[in-house]
């Protein structure tokens, strides 16, 4: 998950959809989030790269939406409803995943196991059917 | 006012042994109708002398006949008068003691708790004939023989018939005599003075009397005659700057804590000269050093006694202990006051020295909703009676009829408050700004004459130099049209006239002020003391459900009242602080950034 200045930025995503349920007047999506560029990265438990800013889910409720829908914790977003994750304020990400006119969000996350289901894909070692 | 003036024609019969016109005898009768105060310390004669009808306990033969002894027990709500609130610059609430101490000689033959004794008075209705501002307004207080009940023995001498007529001769002239105001002074004066040469008399006395017997005392008995006398120089010096002030107030009852003291130097005083006649005069005491230590020792317990006077009646009300509310009954002008633990009058007095500079000038004219707002209403439902006269049932039938009508209509008269209070503001505003143009323009036409021009001026137009009363004359014209203008406009006419005016204004080029300076004083109505003269007291009326004497207590409430307004009242103990101390090291601001915040969503 790393990335290279001026290059853009590939990454396997896998793509989540979470209904947000209705709380008492609040639209919630039952995950916490961290991370952000006015943030320090270095106390992100779950990034690789230590100074990778962006945004990560640390922390599911159990039974809420977002585990319904398999959001894993440690996961990173990259886009939220087609808005760019990577480089964003804290703030500005909380804002775009509350939006209170918006009952779905769709999410494109990464995480480490993805990659390395798809690295061990493209092994030629690996039997394939 | 006729059924005021019979029962007064046997009493004025008998004054008058002068002709007197009918005005005076009709602003004499004024005066009687007045209530009466319990105090009489006003700065014209009259109440003074007049008040002395109403003696308690027996009356001077001399005195007028016609009044009322009180039932004992008549003890109901009572007010208190208090009247002729002088305006004599200098502060002081002491000579009240020497009122005080007269009226305590007085008490205690007519033995007359000073607590227990409430006095009822009725006022009379409104005066319409006196204006707020006339020194007869001073006198009316003590007068009222008819229905004043109890008179404490504070407030009345006994007057003889000859004051009583001179009084009256007195009415038309406006100096006023004053007395009556300062006899607690003199009294006061001579008790001091008595003190103050009573050590001397007991130094003395035994050198004049038995000189020849005496021990020979040498030098510590010098000793103590120098420290003696620097005690007595300044227990002198200390007396005249706190005590011989001219009172600036006369209360309505006992000053408590100047009577203590008063009581307190003359037994003391009493006491002393009582052991030194008996044990000193009487066997001639030869001990001479004894009787120097003696007198010193009474030097000394002297300025103990002046150091209590001082806290008692100087410092103990210093520190701030409630806070008085005051607000005035016509225009609801309030301000808050915070004292210390004062009685009632006391605080009254203080309240009222506030007010003179704190409160701007009360105004009648400013005060009614315009006419045209309020009586639309009421004039607009007609009822007929169609029935048969049944007298009292129609009047209040038909008024509440009328009341309820009134009630459901609706009501726009909000509406035209609204845009009559717009458009008297924007007059108000147009004229201002007229005026100050005008005051503007009008100061640009003369400058103050430097000596060093009177070679450089051309001699072809040789400039008229005038003194700042004529630069104010002759600059006033321009302005004035706009200056009167916008008093209308303002309802202030009454309170300036041109005169005032011109004199203002020469003050004012006199000492360089701009016109911005000139006009302060007419574009924001200043506190009361700028619109007085100051040679006549002024009138007040303490309204007070506890005796006066009483201290401040929470939740108090009393009134002064004047002829036309009042002044409510209200006390409230200031809170209890609890301060509590917090350290912060200052080497414990750190701080750090706000980092990793996790958020749910």
């Amino acid at each position: 998950m790393s990335f290279i200045p001026g290059q853009p930025v590939t990454a396997v995503v896998q793509r989540i959809e979470i209904q947000k349920l209705r709380q008492d007047s609040n639209l919630i999506l039952g995950f916490s989030i961290g991370g952000g560029i006015d943030q320090d990265p270095g106390q992100n438990p779950f990034s690789e790269d230590k100074t990778d800013k962006g945004i990560y889910v640390t922390r599911i409720s159990p039974g809420g939406p977002a585990d319904v829908a398999g959001l894993k914790i440690g996961d990173k977003i990259m886009q939220v409803n087609g808005w760019d994750m990577t480089m964003v304020t804290h703030d500005k990400a909380r804002k775009k995943l509350t939006k209170k006119n918006e009952d779905v969000v769709r999410l494109l996350v990464t995480r480490k196991s993805l990659e390395d289901a798809v690295k061990k894909s493209k092994n030629p070692s690996y039997p394939r059917p | 006012m006729t059924n005021y003036l019979l029962p007064f024609l046997p009493l004025l019969s008998r004054l008058s042994h002068m002709a007197f016109k009918i005005d005076s005898f009709r602003s004499k009768v004024d005066l009687l109708r007045l209530p009466l105060t319990l105090s009489s310390k006003s700065i014209s004669s009259h109440k003074s002398q007049l008040g002395a009808v109403w003696e308690k306990g027996g009356g001077s033969g001399k005195g007028v006949v016609l009044k009322l002894r009180p039932p004992p027990a008549f003890d109901m709500d009572n007010e208190s008068t208090y009247s002729s609130y002088s305006f004599k610059s200098s502060h002081s609430r002491s000579s009240r003691k020497h009122r005080e101490r007269r009226d305590r000689h007085r008490s205690k033959s007519h033995d007359c708790a000073i607590r227990g004794d409430k006095s009822v008075i009725i006022q009379a209705p409104g005066e319409p004939l006196l204006d707020a501002e006339s020194t007869i307004a001073d006198d009316r207080d003590d007068n009222w023989g008819e229905t004043t009940t109890v008179v404490t023995g504070t407030s009345v001498d006994s007057v003889s018939n000859e004051d009583l007529t001179r009084i009256s001769k007195d009415l038309e002239d406006s100096s006023p005599l004053d007395c009556r105001r300062y006899i607690s002074p003199v009294l006061g004066a001579i008790l001091g003075l008595f003190s103050l040469i009573t050590p001397l008399a007991f130094l003395g006395l035994p050198q004049l009397l038995w000189r020849d017997t005496l021990d020979p005392c040498g030098t510590p008995c010098e000793g103590l005659y120098i420290s003696m006398a620097f005690k007595l120089l300044i227990l002198f010096i200390s007396t005249w700057a706190l005590f011989l002030r001219p009172p600036r107030a006369t209360l309505p009852r006992f000053y408590v804590f100047r009577c203590l003291l008063l009581a307190l130097v003359f037994l003391f005083v009493a006491s002393y000269w009582l052991f030194y006649g008996v044990r000193v005069l009487e066997p001639r005491e030869t001990d001479y050093r004894g009787i120097v230590g003696y007198a010193a020792s009474l030097v000394d317990a002297l300025l103990f006694i002046q150091y209590l006077a001082l806290v008692l009646l100087e410092v103990r009300h210093l520190q701030p202990a409630f806070c008085l509310k005051v607000v005035r009954t016509t225009d609801g002008v309030s301000r808050f006051y915070n004292v210390g633990y004062l009685s009632i009058q006391r605080a009254a007095v203080w309240v009222l020295d506030q007010y003179y500079s704190d409160f701007p000038v009360y105004n009648p004219a400013l005060l009614n909703l315009p006419k045209s707002i309020l009586t639309k209403r009421m004039s607009a439902f007609k009822v007929y009676n169609l029935e048969e006269e049944n007298s009292t049932n129609n009047s209040t039938g038909q008024s509440r009829a009328m009341i309820a009508a009134a009630a459901r209509r609706r009501d726009n008269s909000h509406n035209e408050y609204y845009y009559e209070e717009a458009e008297v503001e924007r007059r108000v505003r147009k004229r201002k700004a007229r005026l100050v143009v005008a005051v503007e323009e009008a100061f640009t036409h003369i400058k103050r004459h430097q000596d060093e021009e009177t070679t450089a001026s051309s001699p072809k137009h040789p400039r008229e130099v005038m003194d700042p009363r004529e630069a104010a004359q002759a600059i006033f014209a321009p302005m004035a049209r706009a200056m009167q203008k916008y008093l209308r406009a303002t309802r202030q006419q009454s309170y300036h006239t041109m005169e005032s005016i011109i004199n203002h204004l020469q003050f004012c080029v006199t000492h360089n002020m701009t016109p911005k300076a000139f006009l302060e004083r007419y574009l924001t109505p200043g506190p009361t003391l700028q619109y007085l003269d100051n040679n006549r007291g002024r009138q007040w009326t303490l309204v007070s459900e506890e005796p006066v004497t009483a201290s401040l207590r929470q939740g108090q409430v009393f009134c002064l009242k004047r002829l036309d307004f009042a002044l409510v009242i209200t006390v409230t103990p200031l809170p209890f602080l609890r301060l509590g101390e917090e350290f912060i090291d200052p080497k414990s601001h750190k701080f750090v950034m706000k980092l990793q915040s996790e958020t749910s969503v």
